[in-house]
């Protein structure tokens, strides 16, 4: 048996997984996404990382990115080296891609903000 | 019409501020809006992490996305946005409002029929605290922290403690550790956390941070920069336990201590303010106690989330668009001592309150709560719950025009307790 707290919506509902035979059987979500998080934490627990990323512009110096999908939670500290690695010299915007499929792990690192657009 | 003439002026342009200013517009009014900043998106532009949205895109989204989002909303109606503008003065004169701004343009005067005070809230600092010893650099409030990281891209602290677990401070502790820095324990004086469950989970617990109850900072130490604080145990009362001190080595101490509604404006005034939110005293129409002054979103009661504040803030807007000064009718909203506030806390019944949104927090955690509505002592309301926290703001939705009340009517909300009360784990 393991407690957890579901991280997928502010809710935070308290989650009980219980396992017996292979089967997993969950109680205290509100919803099928608390289900699919419980069974994601035992088997393959994933998270998404938001940060910043240096950019070439003075009046800019950081720009705010996450990932496009998540990736596993034993790899977001060599995924921050990727992107503490970068520069991004062009002015892109909010949804365009910075790192496309980071350490192949599915997942691009996106600007998550038109700053660049809008400060020049 | 002069151009310094509308019907409704809206303070701040953050979360609050955008969402009231879009609606009051859909509603029909001649709306401007004045932020002091240069950019438009209040806090949510240092706030890159996500969790923003769920309720109002149906979407996880970050703080910048969430902001812009809304900042597209008000662009495309071309309402007109004073930035680097701050407001110094408000008078009220004949039922209408003439507002005094100060920008790089130089003191302009705009004359409004209604306001929306959008000012949000702001960090209690150190000092408010009252914590002891020398004053070297290293001792940041959890938003200033964030303002140096998300936007300036400079890391303020290598190795650091933080003090109160809100969820900026849970949030920050996240955010230095994946930048590289220590962080080596987060100190909450009350016995329970003050921030949202999932916080404590995905940002300390995922990354080994530990969070001690009941423990808070009483001494700093350093000359020019910090070089470590002592930390001590706290009784039943949050009063230091003699003996329990100890000193932790750290160059930042980050404080997560509270927020409060920023109301000096709505004081100037003469706005009642509640001693329980610390913002206004307002009716189901976010109409603070001066006829045609409205207040929303964080500047009202600290909310947990942003969409909250988006929708509280919304139906300020289409309220101001509505305003015509019929005179009110009052009628209280009486919350009974488990509540740690409630509101609105009055009515006006002259006007609809068919879909009014009460917010509400608990005083303590309690398990199976049943609120209870009542008039004149008569339940007309219920709703369980299987537990409740203060850090986590709750919402329902009543028509209240189906109870004929009148301005005599006692309106109470009780809790009744099953479970008794049950501290956090």
């Amino acid at each position: 048996m393991k407690e957890t707290v579901c991280i997928v919506c502010p809710r935070g509902c308290k989650l009980r997984i219980d396992e017996s035979g292979g089967d997993l059987a969950v109680t205290g979500n509100a919803c099928r996404r608390g289900r699919d998080f419980a069974v994601s934490e035992l088997k393959d627990p994933r998270r998404t990382i938001c940060t910043t990323v240096r950019t070439a512009f003075p009046e800019v110096p950081v720009l705010p990115v996450r990932l496009s999908a998540e990736i596993p939670k034993a790899r977001i500290f060599d995924v921050m080296r990727e992107i503490n690695a970068v520069t991004v010299e062009s002015r892109v915007g909010r949804g365009d891609i910075i790192i496309k499929d980071v350490l192949s792990l599915g997942a691009d690192v996106i600007a998550s903000s038109n700053l660049l657009k809008e400060i020049q | 019409m002069n151009e310094n003439t509308y019907d409704v002026i809206v303070i701040g342009g953050g979360p609050a501020g955008l969402a009231a200013a879009v609606s009051a517009r859909d509603a029909g009014a001649g709306v401007l809006l004045i932020e002091r900043e240069a950019r438009l998106g209040g806090i949510l532009k240092q706030c890159i992490h996500d969790g923003f949205g769920l309720l109002r895109f149906g979407e996880k989204l970050s703080g910048p996305e969430y902001a812009e989002r809304e900042i597209d909303e008000l662009r495309k109606r071309n309402i007109p946005a004073k930035t680097l503008t701050f407001v110094t003065k408000i008078e009220k004169e004949r039922g209408r409002f003439r507002v005094h701004a100060v920008s790089r343009d130089g003191v302009a005067v705009y004359e409004t029929a209604a306001l929306v005070l959008a000012t949000g809230c702001r960090e209690r600092t150190a000092k408010q605290v009252f914590i002891h010893g020398t004053r070297p650099s290293g001792i940041f409030t959890a938003g200033t922290a964030q303002h140096f990281t998300n936007l300036l891209g400079e890391l303020p602290a290598k190795k650091c403690v933080i003090l109160g677990s809100g969820d900026i401070g849970l949030i920050m502790a996240r955010r230095l550790t994946l930048e590289g820095a220590q962080v080596l324990g987060v100190y909450e004086a009350k016995p329970t956390p003050s921030g949202l469950t999932r916080n404590l989970h995905q940002c300390l617990y995922d990354y080994d941070i530990p969070l001690y109850l009941s423990h808070t900072v009483t001494r700093v130490f350093g000359a020019d920069r910090l070089e470590g604080v002592e930390i001590a145990e706290v009784d039943e009362n949050m009063r230091p336990v003699e003996g329990t001190g100890r000193r932790v080595d750290c160059d930042a101490l980050i404080l997560s201590v509270g927020l409060i509604p920023e109301n000096e404006l709505a004081e100037g005034l003469g706005v009642e303010i509640d001693p329980k939110t610390k913002g206004p005293v307002c009716d189901g129409q976010c109409m603070t106690s001066v006829d045609g002054v409205f207040s929303c979103g964080n500047a009202l009661h600290v909310n947990d989330l942003a969409d909250y504040v988006s929708e509280n803030a919304a139906a300020a807007g289409k309220a101001a668009a509505e305003y015509r000064r019929i005179g009110r009718k009052p009628a209280r909203l009486n919350a009974s001592e488990e509540f740690l506030y409630l509101v609105p806390q009055r009515l006006d019944l002259n006007r609809s309150n068919a879909g009014t949104t009460v917010y509400f927090r608990s005083r303590c955690d309690y398990n199976n709560a049943r609120l209870v509505l009542s008039v004149d002592g008569k339940e007309v309301f219920s709703k369980r719950y299987a537990f409740l926290r203060p850090p986590e703001m709750e919402r329902l939705e009543l028509n209240f025009d189906a109870l004929g009340l009148t301005e005599r009517s006692d309106v109470r909300f009780t809790l009744e307790l099953q479970g008794g009360k049950e501290r956090a784990q």
